[in-house]
C-alpha cells in the first residue's frame, strides 16, 4: 500500500517538478535562443556545444552509474543535426544504443527540410525533428508530449505493480524507475 | 523633449519599414516576445553576440578566399553556420545572401562566391546599423517612461 502512495505522490510531482533538458548545438546564437525558449517554457536547461560533451554530461563516456546523478537526470535531449565532429544523428545513435540512456527522448533540430534526413532520424528513434528556427509553440508541444509519456510510464508501472501484488501478495520493493522521479 | 508616444510611433514606423525591406522577419518578433522581467536584456545581448560572431565569420571567409586554392567545403560550413545564426536572429536579407552563397560554393563558382561575400559584408553592416538604431529608440522610449510596442 505504501508503494502505491509513493507512486501517486511522484506522479503528482512529475507535473510540477521541472523537466530537465540537455540542449546540444555548436552555434552560440542557437544555444542562447534554445536556452531562452526552454527557460520561458519552465524547463531546467543545460546547454553544451558538442556531441562528445553531451555524452560526457550524460555519464556515458565515463561509465558512471547514472543513478548517482539523480539531480542531473535528463528528461529530454535536443540536438542540432549539423555539428562538426559528432553530428546530431551520430549522437542520437549512441544514445539509443546505450542501455542506460535509450529511454531518454531525443529531438533533432535542423535548418534543412530534407525528407530522407527526417525519415532517417525518426527511424533511428528520434522523438521529433524540428525545423530551425525553433518556435515557442514547438517547445510547448514537446513539453506536453514528454509530460504525457512520463505520466503514462508511471501509470503503467502503478498498474503492473497492482497486478504483481495481486499475483503473489508478497511485499513489493519500489522499482528503480519510480525512484527516478 | 520628445514624448514617449512620439517615440513609440517612430519605433513602430521604423520596425514596420525594416520588415517591409526584409531586414527583419517574424523570427525577430518571436525573440522580442521571449524577453521579460526575468531577462530584460535577452535580445540586446543576443544581437550583440550575433554581431561579434558575424564579424568573425566574415573575416574567416575573407581569409579563406585569399588562399591560393579555396577550400569550398570549409567555406560552405562557415556560410551554413552564418545562415543558421542569421535565420535564428531574424536577419532575413543576410540569410538570403547566405543561401545564394552556399549554392555558389556547391558549384565552386569563385566569382559568384566573391560577389556573395561582398553582399554579405554589405548586409551585415546595414543590419548592424538597423539594430543599433532600433535599440537606441527602445532605450529612449523606456527613458521617457513608455513601453516598447510589439509588432503584430
Amino acid at each position: 500500500m505504501e508503494t502505491m502512495n509513493i507512486a501517486c505522490d511522484q506522479l503528482r510531482s512529475a507535473n510540477s517538478k521541472e523537466l530537465h533538458v540537455l540542449a546540444v548545438d555548436d552555434s552560440n546564437i542557437d544555444r542562447k535562443v534554445i536556452e531562452r525558449l526552454l527557460k520561458v517554457s519552465s524547463f531546467k536547461v543545460t546547454v553544451v556545444d558538442s556531441g562528445s560533451r553531451a555524452l560526457q554530461y550524460l555519464g556515458l563516456e565515463d561509465d558512471k552509474n547514472s543513478a548517482q546523478f539523480d539531480d542531473l537526470k535528463v528528461n529530454l535531449i535536443m540536438t542540432d543535426y549539423s555539428m562538426p565532429g559528432m553530428t546530431g544523428f551520430e549522437l542520437l545513435k549512441k544514445i539509443k544504443n546505450s542501455s542506460t540512456l535509450r529511454e531518454i527522448p531525443v529531438v533533432i533540430m535542423s535548418s534543412e527540410n530534407i525528407l530522407t534526413r527526417i525519415d532517417r532520424c525518426l527511424e533511428e528513434g528520434a522523438e521529433d525533428y524540428l525545423l530551425k528556427p525553433v518556435k515557442l509553440s514547438d517547445v510547448r508541444r514537446l513539453k506536453d508530449s514528454i509530460l504525457k509519456s512520463e505520466g503514462d510510464d508511471e501509470f503503467r508501472q502503478i498498474e503492473s505493480q497492482k497486478r504483481k501484488r495481486n499475483d503473489d501478495r508478497s511485499p513489493q520493493k519500489p522499482t528503480p524507475k519510480l525512484a527516478r522521479l | 523633449m520628445v514624448s514617449a508616444t512620439q517615440l513609440q510611433r517612430q519605433y513602430a514606423e521604423y520596425t514596420t519599414s525594416l520588415y517591409h525591406e526584409g531586414y527583419l522577419n517574424d523570427q525577430f518578433t518571436q525573440l522580442q516576445k521571449l524577453q521579460d522581467e526575468s531577462d530584460p536584456d535577452f535580445l540586446v545581448g543576443l544581437v550583440s553576440v550575433f554581431i561579434d560572431d558575424s564579424k568573425k565569420l566574415l573575416d574567416t571567409l575573407t581569409t579563406a578566399f585569399q588562399q591560393k586554392t579555396v577550400d569550398y567545403k570549409q567555406v560552405s560550413l562557415h556560410v551554413h553556420r552564418f545562415k543558421g545564426s542569421s535565420s535564428n536572429i531574424g536577419a532575413q536579407r543576410l540569410m538570403r545572401v547566405c543561401v545564394l552563397f552556399i549554392n555558389y560554393c556547391k558549384e565552386k563558382n569563385l566569382d559568384g562566391c566573391l560577389w556573395c561575400l561582398q553582399q554579405a559584408n554589405h548586409e551585415y553592416i546595414l543590419v548592424r546599423s538597423k539594430f543599433k538604431a532600433l535599440f537606441k529608440l527602445e532605450k529612449q522610449i523606456l527613458k521617457a517612461g513608455g513601453s516598447i510596442p510589439m509588432m503584430e
